[in-house]
């Protein structure tokens, strides 16, 4: 009985530390060429270090139980000389090997073309800016929290943190990049699959720096252009009464003196561009889904849901909450 | 036992140093309408705070992360514009020893919150009242005459005038061969 289940416990434990290695945040689930580089990185310099940590332990435990022999009175400094020539021979030699190979696996990195997507990305207290910028002004257009790639076509991010050093990490597509102040960073992302990939930030930047997340969305091409194209358009003007008294009570309150929706007279640059904040599968980087439930309640309190974050609580009356959370849930 | 005492008090005086100031995160929506029942005079100069703001120990005055928010308000609301480092600009200097309307509190909260004549727009309608009051705390403190134990961030760029804490508009303070402003007071 109690075999049985120490069994069942074994397995269970056995299946939770392989499921964290599959999942839609994890280096050990590459799907792009810089993160395979890095896995492939990871895997040579465990095993190595494993079988080094083998071998001195059973030379250890070997000599620990070797029967002690009467020595001869003067020990050859011959095998002397050979023992430390050959560990020191062979610690320049595996440090030699690791410094190359991971030299070679990271300079690969951020290695892109010339026709390349790019992204503009800013890191704040406490979300993410992207700003899409196409070979023509007209292409460009901005959105939070969460980017679309086409599947296998070169990404590059041009990363910028305006307030505290932030880091961009998405774990199954890339290793890490700083967004530092004052200096512009660069980071080739590419998805070989199309998948959601979670990615956070990976540089402490203040009380809520474990609610920064975003989303990587990998679609085809085709997925992408419709996407992107669909981001590109003015929020449309809402028809029905309760969306457009929501949008009254948006432009009214001090939403807009923060948040953009293109097409409306909110143009607020400092928060998270909203135009077509419905569309996206979270809000408040990467805090909840996004519903009109959890619009509300972000809404209605942001200070109590992510507390220090730069969003007042606006008082707002049950109605003006009603409606507005309403008409940002309609921004599709 | 002098040692003894001396160990004590010394350990009792880091300890006490371990207090970290208290940010308040979340205003409860009773004390925010509260706040913004200012009392003015009927020129729209001075007059008096709500209880409440006493009540609360003035922490628009003497709260550094205040002081802090009121700092990242005065450039994500385009203060910067008119009024550039405090130097003045388009709009008038909040270092010359010159308050068009007073250096009180609620001066500089109704003049943010209702807008004055010749161009300061309101902010009723941008932001919310506990941002006014920090963004007023903070314009007074750059104002102030006298040094602040509490500071707001520093800048990440070069500075232009001494720090808020440092009293610039007394250090910058300069009445020339002949004052300014002919009605503007005692001398700091």
């Amino acid at each position: 009985m109690i075999r049985a289940i120490g069994k069942t416990c074994m397995r269970a434990m056995l299946a939770a530390l392989l499921a964290d290695c599959s999942g839609w945040q994890s280096a050990l689930d590459a799907h792009g060429p810089s993160a395979v580089s890095l896995k492939q990185l990871i895997i040579v310099i465990v095993v190595v270090c494993s079988l080094v940590w083998m071998l001195v332990m059973t030379t250890m435990i070997v000599a620990l139980l070797r029967r002690r022999e009467v020595r001869p009175a003067t020990p050859s400094p011959h095998r002397m000389t050979v023992a430390v020539t050959g560990a020191v021979v062979a610690t320049v030699l595996i440090i030699g090997t690791f410094t190359v190979i991971s030299f070679l696996a990271t300079h690969a990195l951020g290695v892109a073309g010339q026709d390349d997507l790019t992204i503009r990305v800013r890191g704040l207290q406490w979300w993410w800016g992207f700003e899409y910028i196409g070979p023509n002004p007209s292409d460009r257009f901005e959105t939070a929290n969460e980017i679309h790639i086409p599947v296998g076509r070169n990404v590059r991010l041009k990363l910028e943190g305006l307030d505290v050093i932030h880091s961009f990490w998405v774990p199954s597509l890339a290793g890490k990049q700083d967004l530092v102040p004052g200096r512009s960073n660069e980071l080739t992302i590419r998805a070989d699959n199309p998948g959601v990939y979670r990615g956070q930030c990976a540089e402490f930047c203040g009380m809520q720096h474990a609610h920064m997340a975003l989303l990587v969305i990998a679609q085809s091409q085709d997925d992408f252009d419709r996407w992107s194209n669909a981001q590109r358009q003015a929020a449309r003007q809402p028809a029905e009464e309760e969306l457009a008294a929501g949008l009254q009570t948006f432009l009214a309150k001090p939403c807009a003196g923060c948040h953009t929706i293109r097409g409306t007279a909110a143009t607020g640059k400092t928060g998270p561009d909203l135009t077509h904040v419905g569309s996206r599968r979270t809000i408040a980087a990467g805090l909840f889904e996004t519903t009109r439930g959890s619009l509300a309640a972000w809404i209605a309190d942001p200070q109590t849901i992510k507390p220090g974050n730069n969003m007042p609580m606006v008082p707002l009356t049950p109605d003006e909450l009603r409606t507005v959370s309403a008409y940002l849930a309609s921004l599709k | 036992m002098k040692r003894m005492t001396g160990v004590l008090l010394g350990l009792a005086t880091a300890l006490a140093g371990c207090q970290r100031e208290e940010r308040q995160l979340r205003l409860d929506p009773p004390i925010a309408d509260a706040l913004d029942r200012i009392a003015l005079m009927p020129n729209g100069i001075s007059g008096a705070p709500p209880d409440v703001y006493f009540a609360l120990g003035k922490p628009y005055e003497v709260n550094a992360y205040n002081l802090s928010q009121g700092k990242r308000l005065y450039s994500w609301f385009g203060c910067k514009a008119c009024h550039g480092d405090g130097q003045g600009g388009i709009g008038p200097s909040f270092l010359d020893g010159w308050w068009y309307y007073g250096p009180e509190m609620v001066s500089i909260f109704a003049s943010i919150r209702d807008g004055r004549p010749h161009g300061m727009p309101a902010y009723r309608d941008k932001m919310t009242t506990d941002q006014i009051w920090q963004l007023a705390g903070y314009v007074q403190a750059i104002g102030s005459y006298e040094g602040k134990t509490a500071a707001p961030s520093r800048n990440d760029e070069k500075q232009t005038r001494p720090a808020e804490n440092r009293a610039p508009a007394k250090l910058l303070f300069d009445e020339g061969p002949i004052p300014v402003h002919a009605d503007q007071g005692p001398t700091p």
